[in-house]
Order: structure tokens, then C-alpha cells, then sequence
């Protein structure tokens, strides 16, 4: 087997992803840069070392780790990274939120994008979605994972503790889900809109098994998914609650709400850049 | 009559966060909700004025519904505000129990409705919400056409006692109605005046439609131009005068064909008198991220298209 990937390298193409995602955004005029730029680090770490997927890609996924984006808002970062593993061209990436693309505002089916399995964009649903996917592998017989992404803010719906009861409940323990806990939502920091509380410990009375990681240190990352993968199948789902800043790599845009989901203007971009070292080439 | 004009664009969902200001100074029991989006939906004025007032439900719009219902209960007239997608598919059924079966005085307001909503795509761009409002017994279902037509309804809507279904976008688009014009619930309008087609439109299709009016003049046809801002109850009466004179009906929405406004009409017509009719509206597709007129013209809903059906339908006279 091929050594894998170093964590040096790792940074340089999480680099180059910010870069793509600054790009993206600014090209249309539109889209959600803070949490992008937050996951990046988590996102590369996953499609280049921690998942086993395939970027021809099967919709089934069947003997393969499964990956669902269920804070779909972050998407220019998810196409960045499935265009970098080669799932499309990179020259896609233009057409970012533009009409006629398969690179959807939030990330879709209908288009036949590559990496999509499931829509998502309304928030809430995807925790629901991997539960029920996972399932599926254990009636299969494949013992792969199923990994999922949601935001701090996104816990607030409902629906996330009616899945998280259910996993529990139903041992569902091929799960990984990670909660980009940057502590900030649309209309300000997540605790002063309505306080996620001890998320650990909620999590721990829902039955699930907690770790807790530092989501911008690429070394943290790849120890914590690999405890994590360690502590599947043991009867119980697991969670990774990890810490990220909004926004992580470009000065003006970190640690505030205020760029959740606004585009960079022209003066913007070019600061955005200079800060971002081009590693593997713009597309 | 004078010709349609505008002197500038505004979004209407900022004429919903000015009526909102504005009836919260007059009405002590107005109370506003919001799920995360304050600045989005414009209520960020009513919040600062009105802090005791206002609640932030954060991401939990089917929690909100429930609220805004338990609000009612001893007297307060609670606004909700959130996406249209948020406002309606995802808490359908807090809506039919709590609010539009027991009947509550919950306004509910929904922003971004519709393709023209644009690069956020299909997730965001509700267009079935009109018929899930519309279907529910009790509920009054309101698309207005512009940034005046919005601030006056939202403020009309606090007197009118019942469930409330207020829709409106986020784009910014023509001011055309006058400012401080009474708004009158279930009273349909006549822009315009014609004698050989009656278009009906709502919303931001009401504009295009007046555009489409221009279009048909230039070839001699005379349309009368109807905008159909309270979709339920809808205004038999004036629907029945027009295609009385006219002999034919063209409907235009940003919104599915299938349970939209022109179905509402079209049941008006087949019930009273029969005439033939023509719909421009999204006909069984998801919408996709663009630029709202990219997106309107890409799924039929231009002032060309308008224009198109009109005179397709006077064809079949
Ligand atoms: C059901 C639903 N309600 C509201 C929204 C609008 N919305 C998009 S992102 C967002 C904030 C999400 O916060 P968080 O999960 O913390 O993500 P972050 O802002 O940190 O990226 C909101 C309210 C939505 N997409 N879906
Ligand atoms: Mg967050």
C-alpha cells in the first residue's frame, strides 16, 4: 500500500482549497465562505486520508465509506475538495451557482453532480439521512462507514435530537457524525441566539459516544477521525464535536458571523489571496 | 389610464420589515418571531425598538409555529419570519394543527419565495407554498406585488383577525404602487384596462405582467392587467367582470402550475363561466441557482412568455 498522505501535504492542498472557495464565492457574487473555511481542514483531511471512497462515483457507495454534507450551505468547500479528488473537472468550479451548473447553490442530485448522494441546504435532515444509510450497510453486510457533517447552529432543529435518539436506540454504530462547533450561526455567536448548552454532555445522555477535536489542526483531525473510527462498532453511534473558526485562513473573515454568508468584494479578494499560498494551481 | 411606471427598485421584504416597524408602534400585542434570519427577512428595526417583543427561536422553525400559536393564547398577534420553504413545507403540520385548525391569529411571513430568489437553488426556492397555504381551512394566503403593496399588507394583516399566510422575496424589483395606498384584502386589482385578455398575476409576475401588456399593445392587443395580491379568498366578482368583457384568462405566479393561484382562478371559471385560459407558472420542476430574471426567463415566467400565452389563449377564443 501506498504510504499516505502527510499532513504537510495536507495543508498545502487545504490551502488551496481555501483559495478555491474565496474564488468561488467572489466570481458570483454569492454564497457562504465562513463555514467553508472553517470545515476546510476537516474536509481535506477526510476525502485525501481518512475516507475510503472512490471518485468513480458509485450513488450506492456500496463497499465504500459513505460522506453526507448535511450543513449544505458549506458547499463551495465540498466541490472544491470532490473536484480536487478528481469526482469532476476542475474547471467545474466556475460555474459555481450559475446558471445551468451542477454545482448547485447547496449541493444536489437533480444535476447529477459526482459526490452527492442527498440534498441538502434546509438544515437539519442530514443527521436523519446517514442514520437510515448506515442502516442500509449493516442490512447489506457492509461493514464501511458512514460519516456526516453538521453545523453548531443546526442543533437547534429538532429534528437532529429525534435521529440522535434513534441511532442510540437502534445501535447504530457505523456512524461518525461531526459538528463543526465554531460557535457562531446567521444572526450572531450560536449562545446568544439559543444556547447549545453542554453539548458533550447532551450528547452522552443521548447514548452516543463524544469526542471532542480541534478542527483547524490537521494532526488533530487525523488522531480524533482515527479514534473515532476506533470506537465504531462497539454499540453505540459517535460523535465528534469539533472546534473550528469561522472562517480560518483569511484575517478579516475569522471568528465572526458577519461572513457567513457574504461574498468578498474585488479589494477583498485580492487580501483573501495574498494570505492563501497556491500550491496545486487555480482552477 | 396613466402608464405604469417606476421611479426605483426595492425588495419586498423590506417593505414587510417597514410595516412591521410600523404597526408595532400602533399595536402594543404585535410580537415577531424570527428562526435565525432577522436580517434577511428585515426585522432587525422591529427587534431593536421592540426588544421584549421580539424572540429568536434560533434554527427551529417547527418550534417557532408552536410558539407563535401558544403566543396568541390571551391576546398578542404574533409575526413569524422566515425563509418560505422554512415558513411552510417544513412545519406543514404545525400550521394545520395549531395554528390553522384552532384557528390562531399567527401572521405568517415568508421571504425569498420563489425562483427569484436565485443563486441559493432548488433547496430555497419554495413554489409549492401557495397551495399547501391555500388548501388549509381558516387560512388567508396574501402575495403582494411590490415593496408598497407589501409594507401596506403587512400592516392590514394585523387587523384582520385569523391565520395569515404573507408571501413575499428577496430580490430587489419595481415600485410601481403608490406608497400609503390602503391595502384591502381579498379585493383583487385593475392596473390596467383591456378588452381582449385578462391576465392575472401575483407577486413579482405582476410587474411582468405589466411588461407583457406593453408587449401585446405594440401588436394591438389590449389585455387588462389584474393583480390577484390575496389569492385566498379570491375575488370572484372582479374575475368574472374581466373574462365577462374579455372572453379569456391568462394566470402568472412564481410558483408551481399545479396548486398554484391559476388554479384557484381557473376553479372560479369552470364553476361560473367557462372561458378559455392560459397558464404561466413552473410547470412540475425544481427551480436551480441563477440570477432571478436568468431564472424567470429560463422557466417561462418572462414578461415574453406572458405576452406568449395571451395571445395563444385569444387563439382559442
Ligand atoms: C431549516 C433551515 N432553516 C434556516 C436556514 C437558513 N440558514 C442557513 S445557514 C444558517 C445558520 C447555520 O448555522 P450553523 O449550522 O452553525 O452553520 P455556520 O453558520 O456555522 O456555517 C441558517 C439559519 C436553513 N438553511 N435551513
Ligand atoms: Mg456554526
Amino acid at each position: 500500500m501506498a504510504d499516505p498522505i502527510t499532513i504537510p501535504q495536507l495543508n498545502r492542498i487545504a490551502s488551496q482549497v481555501r483559495r478555491d472557495i474565496v474564488r468561488m464565492v467572489h466570481s458570483v457574487q454569492s454564497g457562504h465562505p465562513g463555514g467553508s473555511l472553517g470545515c476546510t481542514d476537516f474536509m481535506v483531511a477526510m476525502y485525501f486520508r481518512i475516507l475510503k471512497h472512490s471518485p468513480n462515483f458509485n450513488p450506492d457507495g456500496t463497499g465504500e465509506d459513505l460522506f453526507f454534507l448535511s450543513n449544505g450551505h458549506v458547499s463551495p468547500l465540498w466541490y472544491s475538495v470532490l473536484a480536487r479528488n478528481k469526482y469532476f473537472d476542475l474547471e467545474e468550479l466556475k460555474t459555481f451557482r450559475k446558471i445551468n451548473t451542477r454545482l448547485q447553490g447547496h449541493p444536489a442530485t437533480q444535476e447529477g453532480l459526482p459526490g452527492v448522494r442527498v440534498a441538502s441546504g434546509s438544515l437539519g435532515q442530514g443527521l436523519s439521512v446517514a442514520v437510515g444509510a448506515a442502516l442500509t450497510k449493516k442490512l447489506n453486510g457492509d461493514n464501511h462507514m458512514v460519516y456526516v457533517l453538521m453545523g453548531d447552529g443546526e442543533q437547534q432543529e429538532g429534528q437532529i435530537w429525534e435521529a440522535a435518539m434513534f441511532a442510540a436506540h437502534n445501535k447504530v454504530d457505523n456512524l461518525i457524525a461531526t459538528i463543526d462547533y465554531n460557535g457562531q450561526q446567521i444572526d450572531g455567536p450560536v449562545d446568544s441566539i439559543i444556547t447549545l448548552g453542554n453539548l458533550k454532555a447532551k450528547y452522552e445522555a443521548f447514548n452516543w459516544e463524544v469526542i471532542e477535536s480541534e478542527g483547524n489542526d490537521m494532526n488533530d483531525i487525523i488522531s480524533n477521525m482515527t479514534l473515532a473510527r476506533s470506537l465504531a462498532g462497539r454499540g453505540k453511534p459517535v460523535v465528534n464535536l469539533m472546534k473550528t473558526e469561522m472562517g480560518k485562513g483569511v484575517d478579516f473573515m475569522e471568528g465572526t458571523h458577519e461572513w457567513h454568508g457574504i461574498p468578498p468584494n474585488d479589494k477583498q479578494l485580492e487580501s483573501a489571496l495574498t494570505q492563501l499560498e497556491e500550491t496545486l494551481g487555480d482552477y | 389610464m396613466t402608464k405604469i411606471t417606476y421611479a426605483e427598485q426595492k425588495d419586498t421584504r423590506s417593505g414587510f420589515g417597514a410595516g412591521l416597524l410600523e404597526i408595532g408602534r400602533s399595536n402594543n400585542n404585535i410580537v415577531a418571531l424570527c428562526a435565525d434570519l432577522t436580517g434577511s427577512l428585515k426585522m432587525n428595526d422591529f427587534k431593536k425598538e421592540f426588544p421584549d417583543r421580539f424572540f429568536q427561536a434560533g434554527i427551529s422553525e417547527a418550534n417557532m409555529m408552536g410558539l407563535a400559536s401558544g403566543l396568541t393564547v390571551g391576546g398578542k398577534i404574533p409575526f413569524t419570519g422566515t425563509f418560505a420553504n422554512f415558513s411552510t413545507g417544513r412545519v406543514f403540520d404545525q400550521i394545520r394543527q395549531s395554528i390553522a385548525y384552532s384557528n390562531k391569529n399567527v401572521k405568517i411571513c415568508a421571504s425569498h419565495a420563489g425562483l427569484t430568489l436565485g443563486e441559493d437553488g432548488a433547496t430555497h426556492q419554495m413554489l409549492e407554498d401557495i397551495g399547501m397555504m391555500k388548501m388549509l381551512p381558516n387560512m388567508t394566503v396574501i402575495c403582494p406585488c411590490d415593496y408598497n403593496q407589501t409594507k401596506a399588507a403587512t400592516m392590514a394583516i394585523a387587523d384582520h383577525p385569523g391565520p395569515v399566510y404573507l408571501r413575499f422575496g428577496r430580490p430587489k424589483m419595481p415600485v410601481f404602487t403608490k406608497e400609503d395606498e390602503p391595502f384591502e384584502i381579498g379585493k383583487a386589482q385593475i392596473l390596467i384596462q383591456g378588452v381582449d385578455v385578462s391576465v392575472f398575476a401575483t407577486g413579482h409576475l405582476v410587474w411582468q405582467a405589466i411588461e407583457a401588456e406593453a408587449i401585446l399593445a405594440e401588436k394591438g392587443i389590449s389585455a387588462e392587467i389584474i393583480n390577484i395580491h390575496t389569492i385566498k379568498p379570491i375575488d370572484v366578482e372582479t374575475i368574472l367582470a374581466s373574462t365577462a368583457k374579455t372572453g379569456c384568462a391568462v394566470s402568472a405566479e412564481e410558483h408551481q402550475i399545479f396548486g398554484g393561484m391559476g388554479e384557484s382562478i381557473s376553479g372560479v371559471l369552470t364553476q361560473h363561466r367557462p372561458v378559455p385560459m392560459e397558464f404561466v407558472g413552473v410547470n412540475d420542476l425544481f427551480g436551480e441557482s441563477g440570477k432571478p430574471l436568468e431564472l424567470l426567463a429560463k422557466y417561462g415566467l418572462s414578461a415574453e412568455k406572458i405576452a406568449a400565452a395571451a395571445e395563444k389563449v385569444i387563439q382559442r377564443k
